[in-house]
Protein backbone atom coordinates (compact mmCIF):
# COMPACT_ATOMS: atom_id res chain seq x y z
CA UNK A 1 0.00 0.00 0.00
CA UNK A 2 0.96 3.69 -1.02
CA UNK A 3 0.68 4.96 2.65
CA UNK A 4 1.59 8.41 1.69
CA UNK A 5 -1.31 8.65 -0.20
CA UNK A 6 -3.81 7.24 2.84
CA UNK A 7 -2.34 9.70 5.09
CA UNK A 8 -4.46 13.06 5.79
CA UNK A 9 -2.02 15.82 3.84
CA UNK A 10 -2.22 18.25 6.68
CA UNK A 11 -1.26 15.78 9.15
CA UNK A 12 1.32 14.80 6.81
CA UNK A 13 3.05 17.81 7.05
CA UNK A 14 3.00 18.55 10.47
CA UNK A 15 6.76 18.25 11.43
CA UNK A 16 7.93 15.96 13.99
CA UNK A 17 8.65 18.14 17.41
CA UNK A 18 12.28 19.63 17.33
CA UNK A 19 12.62 18.44 21.06
CA UNK A 20 12.78 14.72 19.99
CA UNK A 21 14.60 14.50 17.34
CA UNK A 22 17.87 15.66 19.73
CA UNK A 23 16.38 13.75 22.85
CA UNK A 24 16.50 10.10 20.54
CA UNK A 25 20.09 11.58 19.62
CA UNK A 26 20.93 11.56 23.64
CA UNK A 27 19.46 8.35 24.33
CA UNK A 28 22.00 6.74 22.12
CA UNK A 29 24.88 8.11 24.35
CA UNK A 30 25.70 6.74 27.96
CA UNK A 31 26.75 8.50 30.50
CA UNK A 32 24.42 11.63 30.09
CA UNK A 33 23.54 14.47 32.33
CA UNK A 34 19.92 16.02 30.76
CA UNK A 35 19.06 19.65 31.56
CA UNK A 36 16.52 18.64 28.95
CA UNK A 37 13.61 17.43 30.93
CA UNK A 38 10.29 19.44 31.28
CA UNK A 39 9.21 18.15 34.42
CA UNK A 40 9.48 18.33 38.04
CA UNK A 41 11.95 16.34 39.38
CA UNK A 42 9.78 16.15 42.66
CA UNK A 43 7.64 13.01 43.64
CA UNK A 44 3.83 14.08 43.45
CA UNK A 45 3.44 15.08 47.08
CA UNK A 46 2.72 11.75 49.54
CA UNK A 47 -1.07 13.27 50.37
CA UNK A 48 -2.11 13.40 47.23
CA UNK A 49 -0.75 10.20 46.54
CA UNK A 50 -2.20 8.82 49.53
CA UNK A 51 -5.90 9.82 48.11
CA UNK A 52 -5.25 8.23 44.97
CA UNK A 53 -4.37 4.82 46.79
CA UNK A 54 -7.28 5.05 49.43
CA UNK A 55 -9.55 5.73 46.40
CA UNK A 56 -8.66 2.79 44.51
CA UNK A 57 -9.23 0.55 47.42
CA UNK A 58 -12.42 2.01 48.67
CA UNK A 59 -14.40 3.37 45.31
CA UNK A 60 -15.70 2.19 41.80
CA UNK A 61 -13.65 3.88 39.83
CA UNK A 62 -16.40 4.72 36.88
CA UNK A 63 -16.50 7.53 34.25
CA UNK A 64 -16.97 10.97 36.06
CA UNK A 65 -19.41 13.65 34.70
CA UNK A 66 -17.96 15.20 30.89
CA UNK A 67 -16.81 18.23 32.61
CA UNK A 68 -15.11 16.71 35.54
CA UNK A 69 -16.22 16.06 39.11
CA UNK A 70 -18.63 18.91 40.52
CA UNK A 71 -16.54 19.37 43.52
CA UNK A 72 -12.93 19.04 41.68
CA UNK A 73 -14.51 21.69 39.64
CA UNK A 74 -15.40 23.78 43.11
CA UNK A 75 -11.91 23.34 43.86
CA UNK A 76 -10.34 24.82 40.96
CA UNK A 77 -13.00 27.71 41.17
CA UNK A 78 -11.68 28.32 44.48
CA UNK A 79 -8.63 27.91 43.97
CA UNK A 80 -9.08 30.86 40.94
CA UNK A 81 -10.55 33.10 43.13
CA UNK A 82 -7.60 32.83 45.24
CA UNK A 83 -4.61 32.90 43.13
CA UNK A 84 -6.01 35.28 40.50
CA UNK A 85 -8.59 37.12 41.75
CA UNK A 86 -11.05 35.66 38.60
CA UNK A 87 -14.30 33.85 39.43
CA UNK A 88 -15.56 30.88 36.98
CA UNK A 89 -18.65 28.95 37.59
CA UNK A 90 -17.71 25.69 38.61
CA UNK A 91 -20.93 24.31 36.69
CA UNK A 92 -20.80 26.04 33.47
CA UNK A 93 -17.28 27.59 33.21
CA UNK A 94 -14.57 24.87 33.98
CA UNK A 95 -13.76 21.63 31.92
CA UNK A 96 -11.40 19.40 33.18
CA UNK A 97 -9.19 17.65 30.46
CA UNK A 98 -6.73 14.88 30.14
CA UNK A 99 -3.56 17.36 30.49
CA UNK A 100 -3.34 20.89 29.94
CA UNK A 101 -2.73 19.61 26.22
CA UNK A 102 -6.20 18.26 25.85
CA UNK A 103 -7.04 21.89 27.18
CA UNK A 104 -5.02 23.28 24.59
CA UNK A 105 -6.50 20.79 21.99
CA UNK A 106 -9.99 21.58 22.56
CA UNK A 107 -10.13 24.81 22.78
CA UNK A 108 -8.40 25.85 19.84
CA UNK A 109 -10.37 22.84 18.20
CA UNK A 110 -13.66 25.11 19.24
CA UNK A 111 -12.97 28.47 17.81
CA UNK A 112 -11.05 27.93 14.86
CA UNK A 113 -12.15 27.98 11.65
CA UNK A 114 -10.38 26.86 8.23
CA UNK A 115 -8.60 29.62 7.56
CA UNK A 116 -8.68 31.64 10.78
CA UNK A 117 -5.19 33.24 11.83
CA UNK A 118 -4.14 32.50 15.46
CA UNK A 119 -1.43 34.44 16.39
CA UNK A 120 1.39 31.98 18.40
CA UNK A 121 3.74 33.91 20.52
CA UNK A 122 7.03 32.61 20.09
CA UNK A 123 9.88 30.78 21.38
CA UNK A 124 6.85 28.81 23.14
CA UNK A 125 5.76 25.32 23.49
CA UNK A 126 5.83 23.06 20.59
CA UNK A 127 2.49 21.91 20.73
CA UNK A 128 0.04 25.12 19.63
CA UNK A 129 0.85 25.63 15.70
CA UNK A 130 0.46 21.80 15.09
CA UNK A 131 -3.20 21.72 17.00
CA UNK A 132 -3.93 25.37 14.99
CA UNK A 133 -2.61 23.39 11.78
CA UNK A 134 -4.59 20.17 12.25
CA UNK A 135 -8.08 22.79 13.02
CA UNK A 136 -6.75 24.20 9.67
CA UNK A 137 -6.15 27.45 10.76
CA UNK A 138 -3.24 29.47 10.27
CA UNK A 139 -0.59 28.97 13.11
CA UNK A 140 1.05 33.54 13.01
CA UNK A 141 4.37 33.18 14.78
CA UNK A 142 4.81 36.58 16.92
CA UNK A 143 8.35 36.49 17.63
CA UNK A 144 9.64 38.19 20.91
CA UNK A 145 12.85 39.11 21.63
CA UNK A 146 15.77 38.72 23.81
CA UNK A 147 16.06 42.34 24.17
CA UNK A 148 12.60 42.26 26.01
CA UNK A 149 13.43 39.56 27.80
CA UNK A 150 10.86 37.49 26.03
CA UNK A 151 8.11 39.24 26.89
CA UNK A 152 5.14 40.29 24.13
CA UNK A 153 4.89 43.80 23.72
CA UNK A 154 1.77 45.92 22.13
CA UNK A 155 3.47 46.63 18.87
CA UNK A 156 4.54 43.16 18.21
CA UNK A 157 1.13 42.07 18.23
CA UNK A 158 -0.31 45.14 16.64
CA UNK A 159 2.05 44.19 13.72
CA UNK A 160 0.46 40.44 13.30
CA UNK A 161 -3.42 41.65 13.81
CA UNK A 162 -5.35 41.18 10.18
CA UNK A 163 -9.12 40.51 10.15
CA UNK A 164 -8.63 36.96 9.70
CA UNK A 165 -7.29 37.19 13.44
CA UNK A 166 -9.08 34.82 15.70
CA UNK A 167 -7.22 34.02 18.53
CA UNK A 168 -3.95 35.11 20.34
CA UNK A 169 -2.08 31.91 22.59
CA UNK A 170 -0.33 33.60 25.34
CA UNK A 171 2.11 31.16 27.07
CA UNK A 172 3.20 32.84 30.16
CA UNK A 173 5.10 31.97 32.31
CA UNK A 174 6.80 30.70 29.59
CA UNK A 175 8.54 27.28 28.51
CA UNK A 176 11.54 27.68 27.35
CA UNK A 177 12.57 31.24 28.34
CA UNK A 178 11.24 31.41 31.46
CA UNK A 179 9.88 35.10 30.53
CA UNK A 180 6.51 36.18 32.99
CA UNK A 181 4.08 39.13 31.83
CA UNK A 182 3.41 41.52 34.73
CA UNK A 183 0.08 42.88 35.08
CA UNK A 184 1.87 46.26 33.85
CA UNK A 185 2.81 43.82 30.63
CA UNK A 186 -0.78 42.34 30.25
CA UNK A 187 -2.81 46.01 30.92
CA UNK A 188 -0.32 47.13 27.51
CA UNK A 189 -1.65 43.97 25.18
CA UNK A 190 -5.34 44.36 26.83
CA UNK A 191 -5.29 47.79 25.10
CA UNK A 192 -4.68 46.50 21.83
CA UNK A 193 -7.31 43.67 22.19
CA UNK A 194 -9.61 45.61 23.85
CA UNK A 195 -12.50 46.63 21.04
CA UNK A 196 -11.57 43.41 19.03
CA UNK A 197 -13.17 39.99 18.79
CA UNK A 198 -9.89 38.60 19.55
CA UNK A 199 -10.17 35.48 21.66
CA UNK A 200 -7.17 34.96 23.63
CA UNK A 201 -5.85 31.62 24.67
CA UNK A 202 -3.64 31.97 28.06
CA UNK A 203 -1.89 29.27 29.08
CA UNK A 204 -0.49 28.99 32.75
CA UNK A 205 0.41 25.78 33.46
CA UNK A 206 3.51 27.72 35.28
CA UNK A 207 1.42 29.99 36.76
CA UNK A 208 3.00 28.32 40.52
CA UNK A 209 6.37 28.75 39.19
CA UNK A 210 7.34 32.52 39.64
CA UNK A 211 10.05 33.84 41.78
CA UNK A 212 9.91 37.15 43.67
CA UNK A 213 6.44 37.81 42.94
CA UNK A 214 3.02 36.66 42.17
CA UNK A 215 1.42 35.20 38.82
CA UNK A 216 -0.85 37.67 37.10
CA UNK A 217 -3.34 36.58 34.60
CA UNK A 218 -4.76 38.18 31.79
CA UNK A 219 -8.23 37.08 32.69
CA UNK A 220 -7.79 39.89 35.38
CA UNK A 221 -7.20 42.70 33.33
CA UNK A 222 -10.13 44.80 32.81
CA UNK A 223 -12.58 43.65 30.25
CA UNK A 224 -10.14 40.71 29.30
CA UNK A 225 -11.74 37.64 31.25
CA UNK A 226 -14.92 37.28 28.61
CA UNK A 227 -12.51 36.86 26.13
CA UNK A 228 -10.10 34.81 27.52
CA UNK A 229 -9.87 30.75 27.52
CA UNK A 230 -8.07 30.00 30.20
CA UNK A 231 -5.65 26.55 30.53
CA UNK A 232 -4.27 25.12 33.63
CA UNK A 233 -3.30 21.80 35.32
CA UNK A 234 -1.73 20.04 37.80
CA UNK A 235 1.38 18.75 36.14
CA UNK A 236 3.94 21.28 36.79
CA UNK A 237 2.54 22.54 40.23
CA UNK A 238 1.95 19.73 42.03
CA UNK A 239 4.26 17.83 39.87
CA UNK A 240 1.52 15.46 38.40
CA UNK A 241 2.64 15.40 35.04
CA UNK A 242 1.63 11.29 34.60
CA UNK A 243 -1.47 11.94 35.92
CA UNK A 244 -2.38 13.41 32.94
CA UNK A 245 -4.94 15.81 34.69
CA UNK A 246 -5.75 19.19 33.54
CA UNK A 247 -8.69 22.35 32.84
CA UNK A 248 -10.26 24.63 30.57
CA UNK A 249 -11.87 27.73 31.97
CA UNK A 250 -13.38 30.48 29.50
CA UNK A 251 -16.84 31.88 29.32
CA UNK A 252 -20.23 29.44 29.41
CA UNK A 253 -20.56 29.77 25.59
CA UNK A 254 -17.36 28.82 25.24
CA UNK A 255 -16.94 25.91 27.16
CA UNK A 256 -20.41 24.56 25.91
CA UNK A 257 -19.06 24.32 22.42
CA UNK A 258 -15.18 22.80 24.44
CA UNK A 259 -17.09 20.50 26.62
CA UNK A 260 -18.32 19.10 23.19
CA UNK A 261 -15.47 18.13 21.88
CA UNK A 262 -14.22 16.59 25.24
CA UNK A 263 -17.21 14.12 25.38
CA UNK A 264 -16.82 12.71 22.05
CA UNK A 265 -12.80 12.51 22.25
CA UNK A 266 -12.64 11.65 26.01
CA UNK A 267 -15.58 11.12 28.03
CA UNK A 268 -14.25 12.12 31.16
CA UNK A 269 -10.92 12.73 32.92
CA UNK A 270 -8.97 10.07 34.52
CA UNK A 271 -11.10 9.47 37.38
CA UNK A 272 -8.56 8.81 40.35
CA UNK A 273 -6.69 11.52 39.00
CA UNK A 274 -9.42 13.69 40.03
CA UNK A 275 -10.03 12.68 43.50
CA UNK A 276 -6.10 13.21 43.93
CA UNK A 277 -6.79 17.00 42.14
CA UNK A 278 -9.18 17.58 45.10
CA UNK A 279 -6.46 17.45 47.57
CA UNK A 280 -3.48 19.16 46.18
CA UNK A 281 -6.18 22.08 45.08
CA UNK A 282 -7.30 21.68 49.15
CA UNK A 283 -4.15 20.78 51.23
CA UNK A 284 -1.26 20.89 49.16
CA UNK A 285 -0.37 24.89 49.34
CA UNK A 286 3.23 24.12 51.48
CA UNK A 287 4.31 21.38 49.51
CA UNK A 288 4.17 23.90 46.46
CA UNK A 289 5.84 26.41 48.43
CA UNK A 290 8.58 23.97 49.40
CA UNK A 291 9.47 22.94 45.87
CA UNK A 292 9.07 26.52 44.61
CA UNK A 293 11.35 27.62 46.91
CA UNK A 294 14.25 24.89 45.89
CA UNK A 295 13.54 25.65 41.98
CA UNK A 296 14.61 29.38 43.14
CA UNK A 297 18.05 28.62 44.45
CA UNK A 298 18.84 26.34 41.24
CA UNK A 299 17.41 28.93 39.19
CA UNK A 300 19.87 31.87 40.63
CA UNK A 301 22.14 29.04 40.59
CA UNK A 302 22.22 28.85 37.03
CA UNK A 303 21.74 32.16 35.95
CA UNK A 304 25.28 33.53 37.55
CA UNK A 305 26.94 30.54 36.65
CA UNK A 306 25.53 30.92 32.47
CA UNK A 307 26.20 34.62 32.84
CA UNK A 308 29.67 34.18 34.78
CA UNK A 309 31.14 31.97 31.80
CA UNK A 310 29.82 33.80 28.93
CA UNK A 311 26.16 32.87 28.02
CA UNK A 312 24.28 35.45 28.89
CA UNK A 313 21.13 35.13 30.30
CA UNK A 314 18.56 37.55 31.68
CA UNK A 315 16.83 36.85 34.87
CA UNK A 316 14.03 34.81 34.07
CA UNK A 317 11.31 34.93 36.67
CA UNK A 318 9.00 32.35 35.89
CA UNK A 319 9.00 28.18 34.74
CA UNK A 320 11.93 26.28 35.32
CA UNK A 321 14.00 26.95 32.54
CA UNK A 322 16.52 29.40 31.57
CA UNK A 323 17.71 30.17 28.46
CA UNK A 324 21.12 31.27 27.72
CA UNK A 325 22.63 32.84 24.41
CA UNK A 326 25.41 30.90 22.85
CA UNK A 327 26.60 33.51 21.08
CA UNK A 328 29.55 33.78 21.73
CA UNK A 329 30.37 30.31 20.43
CA UNK A 330 29.68 31.30 16.98
CA UNK A 331 27.58 28.34 16.62
CA UNK A 332 23.69 27.48 15.97
CA UNK A 333 21.65 26.23 18.76
CA UNK A 334 21.58 22.68 16.73
CA UNK A 335 25.51 22.38 16.41
CA UNK A 336 25.79 23.53 19.82
CA UNK A 337 23.71 20.87 21.20
CA UNK A 338 24.87 18.26 19.23
CA UNK A 339 28.67 19.19 19.89
CA UNK A 340 27.95 19.74 23.72
CA UNK A 341 26.31 16.18 23.98
CA UNK A 342 29.02 14.78 21.69
CA UNK A 343 32.03 15.98 23.77
CA UNK A 344 30.50 16.75 27.19
CA UNK A 345 27.09 14.87 27.18
CA UNK A 346 25.47 16.76 28.58
CA UNK A 347 21.99 17.33 27.21
CA UNK A 348 20.03 20.93 26.48
CA UNK A 349 17.56 21.59 23.72
CA UNK A 350 18.22 23.93 20.94
CA UNK A 351 16.34 27.36 21.07
CA UNK A 352 14.72 27.00 17.58
CA UNK A 353 12.64 23.79 18.53
CA UNK A 354 10.76 26.44 20.14
CA UNK A 355 10.03 28.91 16.73
CA UNK A 356 12.66 30.83 14.96
CA UNK A 357 13.26 33.42 17.32
CA UNK A 358 14.64 30.79 19.55
CA UNK A 359 17.83 30.53 17.38
CA UNK A 360 20.83 31.31 19.14
CA UNK A 361 19.86 29.94 22.25
CA UNK A 362 19.42 27.04 24.52
CA UNK A 363 16.82 25.43 26.99
CA UNK A 364 18.09 24.46 30.69
CA UNK A 365 15.57 22.86 32.56
CA UNK A 366 16.29 23.16 36.20
CA UNK A 367 14.14 20.70 37.32
CA UNK A 368 17.35 18.67 38.51
CA UNK A 369 18.36 18.52 41.79
CA UNK A 370 21.34 20.77 42.92
CA UNK A 371 24.19 17.84 42.39
CA UNK A 372 23.38 17.28 38.79
CA UNK A 373 22.85 21.15 38.12
CA UNK A 374 26.73 21.52 39.50
CA UNK A 375 28.14 18.74 37.48
CA UNK A 376 26.55 19.84 34.31
CA UNK A 377 27.88 23.34 35.13
CA UNK A 378 31.33 21.98 35.19
CA UNK A 379 31.09 20.34 31.86
CA UNK A 380 29.29 22.81 30.20
CA UNK A 381 32.20 25.03 31.69
CA UNK A 382 34.74 23.08 30.15
CA UNK A 383 33.11 23.12 26.63
CA UNK A 384 33.04 26.63 26.65
CA UNK A 385 36.95 26.67 27.11
CA UNK A 386 37.07 24.99 24.07
CA UNK A 387 34.91 27.36 21.93
CA UNK A 388 35.49 31.08 22.45
CA UNK A 389 33.36 31.63 25.97
CA UNK A 390 34.84 33.83 28.72
CA UNK A 391 35.56 31.09 31.35
CA UNK B 1 14.87 28.48 59.22
CA UNK B 2 16.91 30.10 56.80
CA UNK B 3 17.62 29.07 52.74
CA UNK B 4 21.55 29.51 54.31
CA UNK B 5 20.98 26.66 57.21
CA UNK B 6 19.09 24.47 54.88
CA UNK B 7 21.36 24.48 52.11
CA UNK B 8 24.39 23.70 54.46
CA UNK B 9 22.09 21.10 55.89
CA UNK B 10 21.49 19.57 52.49
CA UNK B 11 25.56 19.78 51.71
CA UNK B 12 27.25 21.56 53.81
CA UNK B 13 30.53 21.35 51.52
CA UNK B 14 28.61 23.84 49.05
CA UNK B 15 31.30 27.01 48.66
CA UNK B 16 30.39 30.14 50.01
CA UNK B 17 30.54 31.38 46.19
CA UNK B 18 27.61 28.68 45.11
CA UNK B 19 25.92 29.52 47.75
CA UNK B 20 26.49 33.50 46.89
CA UNK B 21 24.63 32.28 43.59
CA UNK B 22 21.56 30.33 44.83
CA UNK B 23 20.91 32.97 47.62
CA UNK B 24 21.10 36.13 45.40
CA UNK B 25 24.10 37.42 47.57
CA UNK B 26 27.49 38.28 47.62
CA UNK B 27 29.84 36.05 48.88
CA UNK B 28 31.67 38.07 51.37
CA UNK B 29 27.70 38.04 52.66
CA UNK B 30 27.39 34.95 52.78
CA UNK B 31 31.16 34.11 54.68
CA UNK B 32 30.08 36.65 56.96
CA UNK B 33 26.84 35.57 57.99
CA UNK B 34 28.39 31.75 58.37
CA UNK B 35 31.28 33.10 60.34
CA UNK B 36 28.10 34.87 62.95
CA UNK B 37 26.27 31.70 62.95
CA UNK B 38 29.14 29.45 64.05
CA UNK B 39 30.04 31.86 66.31
CA UNK B 40 27.02 31.96 68.07
CA UNK B 41 26.74 28.46 68.07
CA UNK B 42 23.68 27.73 65.84
CA UNK B 43 26.13 25.61 63.66
CA UNK B 44 27.65 23.34 66.07
CA UNK B 45 29.84 21.61 63.31
CA UNK B 46 30.36 19.83 59.64
CA UNK B 47 30.15 16.03 59.63
CA UNK B 48 29.94 13.59 56.63
CA UNK B 49 27.45 10.64 56.21
CA UNK B 50 28.73 7.72 55.13
CA UNK B 51 27.59 4.23 54.37
CA UNK B 52 30.41 2.12 56.45
CA UNK B 53 28.88 -0.70 54.57
CA UNK B 54 31.07 0.23 52.25
CA UNK B 55 34.48 1.09 54.81
CA UNK B 56 36.29 -1.24 57.44
CA UNK B 57 34.67 0.00 59.96
CA UNK B 58 32.84 -3.07 61.86
CA UNK B 59 31.56 -0.82 64.67
CA UNK B 60 27.94 -2.08 65.91
CA UNK B 61 25.54 0.60 66.54
CA UNK B 62 22.38 0.60 69.06
CA UNK B 63 19.62 2.98 69.78
CA UNK B 64 18.69 2.93 73.81
CA UNK B 65 15.51 4.30 75.24
CA UNK B 66 16.00 5.14 78.64
CA UNK B 67 13.38 5.83 81.26
CA UNK B 68 14.82 7.66 84.34
CA UNK B 69 13.73 9.69 87.33
CA UNK B 70 14.14 13.50 86.73
CA UNK B 71 15.62 15.48 89.24
CA UNK B 72 13.67 18.12 91.62
CA UNK B 73 15.55 21.22 89.81
CA UNK B 74 17.41 20.05 87.05
CA UNK B 75 14.93 17.73 85.98
CA UNK B 76 16.20 15.39 83.11
CA UNK B 77 19.29 17.60 82.18
CA UNK B 78 21.83 16.37 84.97
CA UNK B 79 21.25 13.06 83.93
CA UNK B 80 21.45 13.64 80.29
CA UNK B 81 25.21 15.43 80.57
CA UNK B 82 26.22 12.55 82.64
CA UNK B 83 25.58 10.21 79.65
CA UNK B 84 26.92 12.59 77.28
CA UNK B 85 30.36 12.32 78.61
CA UNK B 86 30.73 8.86 77.63
CA UNK B 87 33.02 8.27 73.98
CA UNK B 88 30.72 5.65 73.49
CA UNK B 89 27.28 7.82 73.94
CA UNK B 90 27.17 9.07 69.87
CA UNK B 91 23.58 11.34 70.83
CA UNK B 92 21.25 11.67 73.70
CA UNK B 93 17.38 13.22 73.01
CA UNK B 94 14.76 14.14 75.35
CA UNK B 95 11.69 12.35 74.57
CA UNK B 96 7.98 12.69 75.21
CA UNK B 97 6.24 9.43 74.97
CA UNK B 98 6.85 6.20 76.99
CA UNK B 99 10.62 6.79 77.93
CA UNK B 100 12.98 9.90 78.60
CA UNK B 101 16.40 9.88 77.05
CA UNK B 102 17.14 8.21 73.32
CA UNK B 103 20.89 7.53 73.03
CA UNK B 104 22.51 5.85 69.93
CA UNK B 105 25.37 4.03 71.07
CA UNK B 106 28.76 2.59 69.50
CA UNK B 107 31.37 -0.09 69.61
CA UNK B 108 33.08 -2.35 68.85
CA UNK B 109 30.65 -5.58 69.57
CA UNK B 110 27.28 -6.40 70.20
CA UNK B 111 29.11 -7.99 73.76
CA UNK B 112 30.89 -4.45 74.05
CA UNK B 113 27.25 -2.74 73.46
CA UNK B 114 25.45 -4.91 76.15
CA UNK B 115 28.12 -4.83 78.26
CA UNK B 116 28.19 -0.70 78.27
CA UNK B 117 24.40 -0.57 79.17
CA UNK B 118 24.19 -2.72 82.16
CA UNK B 119 27.72 -1.68 83.62
CA UNK B 120 27.14 1.81 82.93
CA UNK B 121 24.55 3.04 81.98
CA UNK B 122 21.71 0.89 84.09
CA UNK B 123 23.77 0.93 87.10
CA UNK B 124 23.43 5.02 86.92
CA UNK B 125 21.60 6.91 89.77
CA UNK B 126 17.89 7.49 88.61
CA UNK B 127 18.15 4.97 85.75
CA UNK B 128 14.80 2.84 85.90
CA UNK B 129 14.54 0.53 82.75
CA UNK B 130 16.60 0.65 79.82
CA UNK B 131 15.54 -1.22 76.20
CA UNK B 132 18.43 -1.45 73.65
CA UNK B 133 18.01 -2.24 69.74
CA UNK B 134 20.71 -2.97 67.63
CA UNK B 135 20.50 -0.87 64.12
CA UNK B 136 20.85 -3.61 61.83
CA UNK B 137 20.98 -1.53 58.17
CA UNK B 138 20.67 2.25 57.45
CA UNK B 139 18.45 3.63 54.67
CA UNK B 140 18.36 7.47 54.69
CA UNK B 141 19.93 9.16 56.74
CA UNK B 142 19.50 13.27 56.88
CA UNK B 143 17.69 13.14 53.98
CA UNK B 144 20.43 10.67 52.12
CA UNK B 145 19.63 7.36 50.74
CA UNK B 146 22.61 5.30 52.26
CA UNK B 147 23.09 2.46 49.10
CA UNK B 148 20.95 3.62 46.26
CA UNK B 149 21.70 6.67 44.13
CA UNK B 150 18.35 7.91 43.34
CA UNK B 151 17.41 6.98 39.89
CA UNK B 152 15.87 9.60 37.34
CA UNK B 153 12.98 7.79 35.95
CA UNK B 154 11.65 10.49 33.42
CA UNK B 155 11.78 9.89 29.92
CA UNK B 156 13.55 12.35 27.78
CA UNK B 157 9.80 13.22 26.53
CA UNK B 158 9.48 17.03 27.01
Amino acid sequence: MNYDNLIAKRVGKIKPSGIRRFFDLAATMDNVISLGVGEPDFSTPWSIRKEAIDVLERKKIVYTANSGMQQLRESIARYLERSIHTSYDPTHEIVVTVGGSEAIDIAIRAVVDPGDEVLVVEPAFVCYSPIVEMACGVPVPIQTKAENHFKLTADELREKITDKTKLLVLPYPNNPTGAIMTREDLEAIAEVLRGTDILVLSDEIYCEMTYGRKHCSIAEIDGMRERTILVNGFSKSYAMTGWRLGYVCAPAPLTTQIVKIHQYIIMSAPTVSQYAAIVALEECDAEVEHMIKEYNLRRRYLVEAFNRIGMTCFNPEGAFYVFPSIQCTGMTSEDFCEKLLEEEHVAVVPGNAFGECGEGFVRVSYAYSLKHLMTAVERITRFLERHGGKA
Amino acid sequence: MSDLLNLLKSNARLTNAQLADMLGKSEAEVASEIAALEQKGVIRGYTAIINEELTDNTEVEALIELRVTPKRDTGFDDIAKTIMLYDEVESVSLMSGKYDLALTVKGKSLKEVAMFVSQRLSAMDGVLATATSFVLKRYKEKNILIEEEERDERSMVW
